[in-house]
């Protein structure tokens, strides 16, 4: 049986089990879509260099229930700067784990495991933006995770609320035994006034291959504010196709920032969907890449309502036999007059078997806009490297010290002080161990 | 705003100005394509058996393959059954000079500002007219023969230097490349053959003016240009066809080959038939065009107006071969009403130390859209390779869209990469400023644009920079924002 089958029957037994019924509608639909596309090949636009089918040529198996060998010991090194003021959100093998996780009480927000917010006061809410990511994701890896969702956490950032504690979602694959398929599933849902910070990480603990297909939906009320901060630094056996949908529903502000440092196929898909004037967005990422790790950035920023703004900067350093990808895609409807958006990459190639692919993508449909985008590709500056070594820096801190400078302009935008010096640490030490 | 549109509607309508028919006898193929019409138009052609078998292996290749569907434009489907594949204006023998042509065919170029005769005594540009299927008339031969160079018809390139055409027809653009480059190798009827010796600098402009007249009728060109080593040839094309309620056809494939420090400059002023105001008729021309640099030091250059069509399908293309060879690539696209076009350019950098520039200017009113998309491939070995692309839009109207899709692959760390492309509308406070100064919005607006495309314009033969740039006004005629 191919690998396919084998989780398309999976998940056929998932759905007989009928454990919750307010996702058993969607779960059916997403399961009928997969079934109609399946794994989308190189053949597909949107994964024409980020061959994702290899990856199901091994088995995997699927989170249903079984007890998983995770310690207290192993979560703990996994944790980030700043955790003790933080809601920690443990995923184990993509399911929401209770007893690892630690939810300071609070009056601000409320989180609660996905399937009890079906059920419950928040089934409306659940309803109206569960799966919105769908929509937009016109492949069966998005529909693959849908059809899954299993073991998901909801959480509802109430009206006019500041949280004073940040959330950090730690998606935590124990792969020592098997290869493991995760498919964590969050819903967010940020409510008029509400003001959150997320951060997201993934660690793999174990030798045998992983693969973590995760989707986060964000939903954001009028005048909510949110922080998205991702951080991927897994280890080179450790695949990831990592879809962060942000759904702007009323007048909003979203800042993201995606920092990718390691991984064997590393893929994320941003959305960024203006449904409502006035909206404001920034997407900030970096790739620091070597060893064969692939990685794979399609970001989409959606402008369906007139004055929004949205602000782009993707910035990536390739090595070895790196390969990185840049997909940004600026989308304005007819309706969305007076948006303003802007978009760059910028891709430094240290070796000559590192590559990138780039694609800024615009398509506009209403004439009063400002749209731009720019790209490049280049080695590093010869004269600034120059002025350098002619001022006594040695090559190796001359390149370490430019290469932090291009790194830099995405790390300012890490507002957390605890989590920009641990990206910066880790930056830093790649940095001056892998150049010469 | 709302006013500013509706007058944009109503004087979006304007008249086709080369849209009549002329009334000459044509001789034609039967309406359909199989193997029998192609041997059809090889014999007619005259042609050696091995021209004969070269078309015919495309056929069935062509056969095998599935039209592409990955464009972002929209179309009906095409009948291929339903297109005549060959029609040439009837005439008792092969003209020797002018004056033996129909005297309605030299009415009808001169009505396109072709004038024939005009161009024999004044202008110094040498002119391939082709009308259909085949070639009409080509000017200034025997001058340009007395410096070696070949610039005749391409059938009668098969005819008379078989071995110049085996060698290269096909070679830039082979017959297996995509769908409409294998229908026109099954079918191409007539075209351009133009052969530029070792270390000749072409003395005047060649050009070709292609002309659809007859109806139900499919136009397949082909052209091929070889520039041997030192050499340097500047080509133009024009082409017009009559106003049909029917789509038309038209699938050509231009190769361009440059030897060691040869250089290409094409040049392309494109004003097919572009439909009615409501997207009823017009042209589909999806073309294939490919320069390679084979040699070192060599340099191709597109630049390409582009106004007509319904449909605008090309992307004219250079491969890099040669250590540091040069392409460039500079373009105007514009469309109106329901025109649609998608188009860009691919630059190949396969040799050391190469460069290449693109300059894409989109200008889109009415119900059209208008995309770029472009392709920069940086190989492996391709040190110290160099690009720079821009591609601008300008969208007048709230109805257009503009679209860029550029796709960058560089695999090399020695390349410098580089992309911008913004998308804006005439600014209200530009207008003003001209307004204010006792300009009307409508020649501020001319002015503006012609301002816009300005870089492209630039590049082409003065010829046509005077043509083109009145095309461009003529063609946005009205569409004030």
């Amino acid at each position: 049986m191919s690998t396919v089958d084998n989780i398309k029957e999976q998940l056929s037994r998932l759905q007989s089990e009928q454990r919750d019924s307010g996702l058993k509608n969607i779960r059916q639909n997403a399961l009928n879509a997969f079934d109609k596309m399946g794994i989308p090949n190189t053949r597909h636009e949107e994964w024409k260099y980020t061959r994702i089918s290899a990856l199901f040529n091994q088995d995997y198996q699927i989170q249903n229930g079984q007890p998983v060998a995770i310690s207290a010991q192993d979560i703990d090194a996994i944790r980030l700067p700043g955790h003790e003021n933080a809601h920690e959100l443990v995923f184990v093998n993509g399911v929401f784990s209770q007893p690892f996780s630690k939810i300071h009480p609070n009056q601000e927000l409320v989180i609660i495991p996905l399937e009890e917010a079906a059920n419950n006061e928040y089934a409306s809410i659940v309803s109206e933006n569960l799966g919105h990511s769908s929509r937009y994701a016109k492949d069966g890896i998005n529909a693959l995770n849908t059809a899954w969702m299993y073991g998901g956490v909801f959480i509802d950032v109430k009206r006019a609320k500041i949280a004073s504690h940040p959330i950090y979602i730690y998606h935590v694959t124990d792969s020592r035994t098997a290869n493991i398929l995760a498919q964590p599933r969050s819903l967010v849902h940020l409510n008029e006034g509400s003001q959150v910070q997320v951060v997201e990480t993934f660690a793999t603990i174990g030798m045998q291959s992983s693969f973590t297909n995760q989707v986060i939906e964000l939903v954001l009320e009028e005048d909510a504010r949110l922080e998205y901060y991702k951080i991927q630094n897994d280890a080179v056996h450790a695949s990831q196709v990592s879809t962060t949908h942000v759904r702007q529903r009323g007048k909003s502000f979203a800042h993201t920032v995606t920092i990718s440092l390691n991984g064997n196929v590393v893929r994320n898909n941003l959305n960024i969907i203006m449904e409502a004037p006035y909206c404001e967005s920034h997407l900030y990422g970096l790739y620091l890449q070597k060893g064969n790790s692939h990685i794979d950035n399609h970001t989409l920023v959606d402008n369906v309502k007139p004055n929004c703004y949205s602000n782009e900067l993707y910035k990536g350093i390739m090595d070895e036999n790196a390969t990185g990808v840049f997909n940004g895609k600026i989308f304005v409807r007819q309706d969305a007059q007076k948006t303003n958006a802007y978009q760059s990459n910028k891709n430094i190639l240290l070796s000559n078997n590192a590559s990138v692919n780039t694609k800024p993508q615009l398509e506009i449909f209403a004439d009063d806009v400002k749209c731009s985008h720019g790209c490049t590709i280049g080695s590093l500056d010869k004269e600034a490297m120059f002025y350098l070594r002619s001022r006594g820096v040695t090559e190796k801190s001359a390149r370490s010290l430019l290469m932090h400078a291009f790194a830099d302009d995405i790390m300012e935008h890490i507002k957390p002080e605890a989590i920009r010096q641990y990206v910066d640490k880790l930056i830093s030490e790649r940095l001056e161990f892998d150049t010469i | 705003m709302n006013d500013g549109i509706s007058t944009i509607e109503q004087q979006v309508l304007r008249d086709y100005k080369y849209g009549f028919v002329t009334n000459i006898e044509a001789d034609e193929a039967p309406r359909g394509l199989n193997e029998d019409i192609i041997r059809f138009i090889s014999a007619k052609k005259q042609e050696p058996e091995w021209m004969l078998e070269w078309r015919l292996k495309a056929y069935r290749h062509w056969l095998k393959m599935e039209e592409p569907k990955w464009a972002n434009i929209k179309y009906d489907p095409i009948n291929y059954q339903d297109i005549i594949y060959y029609s040439a204006p009837k005439q008792k023998k092969a003209p020797k000079s002018l004056d033996e042509i129909d005297p309605e065919l030299k009415r009808t170029f001169e009505k396109l500002g072709i004038s024939l005769e005009e161009q024999k005594r004044l202008t110094g540009v040498a002119v391939d007219a082709v009308i259909d299927s085949v070639s009409i008339a080509t000017t200034f031969k025997e001058q340009l023969a007395e410096q070696g160079i070949i610039f005749c018809s391409m059938s009668e390139a098969i005819r008379e230097h078989p071995e110049l055409v085996k060698k290269y027809l096909g070679s830039v653009v082979p017959v297996t490349d995509n769908y409409f480059s294998a229908l026109n190798s099954a079918v191409f009827s007539d075209g351009s053959f133009c052969y530029i010796p070792e270390g000749v600098r072409c003395p005047m402009e060649l050009s070709t003016y292609f002309r659809i007249n007859a109806e139900n009728t499919g136009q397949f060109e082909r052209t091929l240009i070889v520039a041997e080593k030192g050499s340097y040839v500047s080509y133009l094309e024009g082409c017009t066809a009559p106003m049909r309620d029917e789509n038309q056809l038209h699938a050509a494939v231009v190769e361009l080959v440059a030897m060691e420090n040869a250089e290409i400059k094409y040049s392309t002023v494109q004003n097919w038939y572009p439909g009615d105001k409501d997207g009823v008729g017009g042209i589909y021309n999806f073309v294939t065009k490919r320069g390679i640099c084979l040699g070192d030091h060599s340099k191709i250059s597109w630049t390409q107006v582009e106004t007509g069509s319904a449909i605008t399908w090309k992307y004219p293309s250079v491969i890099l071969k040669g250590d540091y060879s040069v392409g460039e690539f500079y373009s105007v696209a514009v469309t109106n009403n329901h025109q649609q076009a998608d188009t860009g350019t691919k630059m190949q950098h396969i040799g050391k130390h190469t460069r290449s520039r693109i300059v894409s200017k989109g200008i889109s009113a009415g119900f059209s859209n208008n995309s770029y998309r472009g392709l920069v491939n940086v190989s492996k070995n391709a040190v110290n390779a160099r690009n720079f692309s821009q591609c601008d839009s300008l969208l007048l109207g709230d109805k257009c869209g503009a679209h860029t899709f550029p796709y960058i692959e560089v695999k090399n760390n020695t390349a410098i990469v580089e992309h911008e492309a913004t998308t804006s509308k005439i600014g209200e406070d530009q207008l003003f400023y001209c307004n204010q100064r006792g300009i009307d919005t409508e020649t501020a607006v001319a002015l503006i644009i012609n301002g816009f495309a300005k870089e492209v314009m630039n590049q082409l033969p003065m010829e046509f920079a005077v043509e083109a740039q009145k095309l461009l006004a003529i063609s946005l005629e009205g569409s004030v924002g």
